[in-house]
């Protein structure tokens, strides 16, 4: 093979902070106009690294070569000049300004007087968005768009800025298939003009399609460097999690009971109409589907997050009016949200207190005040369960690896013991060590006799978990089937797209 | 090298509580009389009333709200308290030919009025939806109106000894006041750090969305963050009419700055979620530290207002950084 000339090298990177060796010498090698994945497992150091690279950390000690020249003390913003710009693994849009602004933002076009020249503006997004094939007019606002769509602007901003190296941190975690497709044509489009992309993701079948090199991290140390095609995924597997995997989908048919919930015509005024299903005890329901085809939807108005226009909802036989959030949780309803950011994590919190906050009234002392070392006992039964990797309890959520934030949420759901648990995208973001560790939670629970109702947009997963599923296309249920090893992706594809419908 | 990052940590954490420290060094060095135990003991008194305040002001802070209208409550529960603990020999009473009432009457009425302000407060921002600092500047001004209605725009004093007391007596040698403030630290603590509530409060504030998800009744709580701000202007008033065995509805103009510059120094977060009680402690003792030092050196008080203001930005901006390394 040939000796690929480096855009960038990364030598002997060490990143500390307080409490936390995140990098504990990384060396890492991109080629110019080659697609280098870097995959770990959560809080492995991928992103660290990556924020020491765009000059948002300062290294503790380390060389960067960029383009052949040693760079170091820079800004983002100076990163940027240079040709490095990173789509992150966290979006923090700016909800209620419009897509052009949002991805002109800190370059806005101007006119000759020096004010904004918003056709300008508008005129350069049409471009950038239909560069990606996004088909939204760049004057509507972000909060509009679903989070693949934002997760889309953010692409077309990384690549409006023709860098010479697009560092893409778990881009496709909240796209479908179709968008990630769209994405992987981007992605060879710029090869093609010589862009190198350092891709991050835990889905390693993206990986096999798209890398042409494969980084493997642990534990803050990059444990190899592979041409793709000389691995396979279990390969990978064993140098991410330094052992061998047992089986990824560990789901044992459970006892499944009675009917527990029952969702009857349930309507809502934009989103989806006439849903029907049921969920048995100890079932796993899958719900699958294209992304805005309204499946969160659906699951947040059953749990009271979005009000209905019409149809019923049934625990136990008995009609349930749940209004709010709080009256499911009353219900004994768990909800892990899909936008852990908005709707999920505590940023500023520690990782007890995200645990807790449902969870308080299992922790009072005889006069009413929260035992705080109840908690603690509590919240680390949880921790080590499922291995959330944090210094300490206390540690502020936001300093997490994604991964692990949303190990801490699923924690808090877990805590509440609830009947009925809804999973919108469990392991987004998540390792596939970890991911088996939740598929066998999940399984658990289903096996101690709880409703599990997930939404999903890896189809692998729905098919790999689910007793039934529900596929629904754009607001419509098109298909309630019994998950054997007969069923296909092709199949549940066929129903998302509607090309096949039963109702 | 490891030693001195952790030298950095603990002073970046308790940074504020150094330069309160280095302050009453500097000064007990400079001034003598600043040392003696009753100027200490002046320096706590002074500070109890706006120090009350600040610990209200913390749980609203926390809950990522601010509260303009603290000032204007406790003068008007100041006043209503006052007219109820006239004693008998008043010149001028404000109920003509009521007898003295027992000193608990007007402290109910003082802290039942700061709390339904509050509740209102609390209500409008919960309810309406309109931002905590619109409703709440709306409230300053009317609970100020009210206040000079209920007056006439005139000062009601000569209050019954039981009152007098509240603000002049000692408990074990220790300034009433500064007892009240003590009893007001641990409630608020007890509050913010170990019931549902005060966990609830910090949830609200870190991450509104995510707590209604939650199952928290965010209304609720905020309701209930106001309703106690109201309730400590409340106990402010009580104490501060004790201090001046008087009360008139200009009292404490501006108090409601002084409460959130408190707080503020002492590191709690303007974004919610972050902020502790022992900081609004700290914050309001390096204020009353601070002006008590600079009049005892005679330094003019214009210029006294100058320098507040360059401690309160040099402050936040200290912490600021601190929360900036943590990410
Ligand atoms: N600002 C910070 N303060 C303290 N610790 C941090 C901070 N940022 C990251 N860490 C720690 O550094 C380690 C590496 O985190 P990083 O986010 O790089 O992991 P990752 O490989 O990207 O994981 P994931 O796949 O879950 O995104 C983790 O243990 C994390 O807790
Ligand atoms: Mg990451």
């Amino acid at each position: 093979m040939e000796k690929v000339k480096d855009l960038l090298q990364m030598v002997n990177i060490e990143k500390n902070f307080p409490g936390v060796k995140a990098l504990k010498g990384v060396n890492l090698n991109v080629g110019y106009g080659e697609v280098h994945a870097l995959v770990g497992e959560n809080g492995a150091g991928k992103s660290t690294l990556m924020k020491c690279l765009i000059g948002l950390y300062p290294v503790t000690s380390g060389e960067i070569l960029f383009d052949g020249k040693t760079i170091d003390h820079y800004s983002t913003a100076q990163a940027l000049t240079m040709g490095i710009s990173m789509i992150h693994q966290e979006l923090s849009p700016v909800l209620y300004r419009p897509i052009m602004e949002n991805l002109w933002l800190g370059r806005e076009p101007l006119n000759r007087f020096g004010f904004v020249d918003h056709q300008e503006m508008y005129n350069k997004s049409l471009k950038v968005l239909q560069e990606i094939e996004l088909d939204e007019d760049p004057r509507t606002l972000m909060v509009n768009l679903t989070v693949a769509k934002m997760q889309m602007v953010e692409i077309a901003k990384a690549i409006s800025y023709d860098a010479k190296l697009i560092i893409m941190d778990e881009p496709s975690s909240a796209l479908t298939e179709h968008e990630e497709q769209q994405l992987f044509k981007i992605i060879r489009k710029l090869k093609s003009k010589g862009t190198s992309i350092i891709y991050i993701s835990h889905r390693l079948a993206e990986i096999f399609e798209i890398a042409d090199r494969v980084t493997v991290f642990r534990d803050g140390k990059n444990v190899g460097t592979e041409f793709i095609d000389q691995l396979t995924m279990d390969q990978i597997i064993t140098m991410m999690i330094g052992r061998t995997m047992d089986e990824m989908y560990p789901k044992i048919p459970c006892q499944i009971g009675e009917t527990i919930l029952e969702v009857k015509n349930l309507s809502h005024k934009k989103y989806f109409r006439n849903i029907s299903f049921e969920v048995k005890k100890g079932e796993i329901f899958g719900i699958a589907g294209l992304v805005g085809a309204g499946r969160t939807e659906v699951i947040e108005t059953i749990f009271g997050m979005r009000p209905k226009i019409s149809g019923e909802v049934r625990i136990n036989g008995k009609l349930v009016e749940i209004k709010n959030p709080m009256d499911g949780i009353a219900n004994k309803m768990g909800f892990l949200t899909e936008d852990r950011r908005a709707t999920g994590i505590f940023a500023v919190l520690g990782v007890d207190s995200n645990i807790a906050i449902p969870n308080y009234d299992q922790f009072l002392s005889k006069i009413g005040l929260v035992d705080d070392k109840a908690v603690t006992i509590g919240c680390n039964e949880y921790v080590e369960k499922i291995q959330i990797k944090t210094p300490s309890l206390n540690q502020a959520i936001q300093n997490l690896s994604g991964g692990n934030q949303q190990k801490v949420l699923m924690a808090r759901w877990l805590m509440t013991g609830p009947d009925i648990l809804f999973l919108d995208e469990p392991t987004r973001g998540i390792d596939v060590g970890a991911k088996a560790e939740i598929y066998k939670l999940i399984t658990m629970l289903a096996g101690e006799g709880k409703c599990i109702v997930m939404v999903s947009s890896e189809l692998p997963e729905i098919l790999g978990m689910s007793d039934r599923i529900m596929v629904m296309h754009e607001g419509k249920m098109t298909g309630l089937l019994e998950n054997s090893p007969d069923l296909t992706q092709d199949t549940i594809m066929r129903y998302a797209t509607g090309t096949q419908d039963d109702f | 090298m490891r030693h001195q990052n952790r030298l950095q940590e603990i002073l970046t954490k308790y940074g504020i509580v150094f330069v309160l420290i280095v302050m009453i060094v500097a000064m007990s060095m400079i001034k003598p009389s600043f040392r003696t135990l009753n100027n200490i003991l002046n320096i706590l008194t002074q500070c109890s009333v706006y120090g009350i305040l600040a610990l209200g002001m913390t749980v609203v802070i926390v809950s990522k709200g601010i509260d303009l209208s603290v000032g204007s409550i406790l003068a008007l529960c100041a006043v209503i308290a006052a007219s109820l603990g006239q004693s008998n020999t008043a010149s001028t009473k404000y109920f003509v030919n009521m007898s003295e009432l027992p000193i608990i009457v007007p402290i109910l009425a003082g802290l039942l009025v700061g709390a339904l302000c509050g509740a209102v407060n609390g209500g409008l921002i919960a309810f309406t939806g309109i931002p905590a600092f619109i409703a709440t500047l709306g409230m300053m001004t009317i609970c100020r109106g009210f206040a000079y209605i209920y007056t006439s725009g005139k000062p009601v004093s000569t209050l019954i000894p039981s009152f007098e007391f509240i603000g002049q007596g000692r408990l074990l040698g220790i300034p009433m006041p500064v007892v009240v403030y003590l009893i007001m630290i641990i409630i608020t603590k007890i509050l913010l750090n170990n019931t549902r509530f005060g966990k609830r409060t910090f949830a609200v504030g870190g991450n509104i969305n995510a707590a209604e998800v939650s199952g928290v009744n965010v209304k609720k709580i905020l309701l209930w963050v106001y309703t106690y701000m109201g309730l400590c202007a409340g106990v402010a008033a009580i104490v501060s009419t004790g201090r001046m065995v008087s009360a008139q509805p200009g009292l404490a103009s501006g108090y409601e700055l002084t409460a959130i510059a408190s707080t503020t120094i002492g590191g709690t977060s303007q974004s919610g979620g972050i902020g502790t009680v022992w900081g609004a402690v700290v914050g309001a003792l390096v204020l009353s530290v601070m002006r008590n030092g600079m009049t005892i050196l005679g330094i003019q008080s214009y210029l006294q207002q100058i320098v507040e203001g360059v401690v309160i930005i040099v402050a936040v901006i200290l912490d600021m950084r601190k929360n900036a390394r943590k990410a």
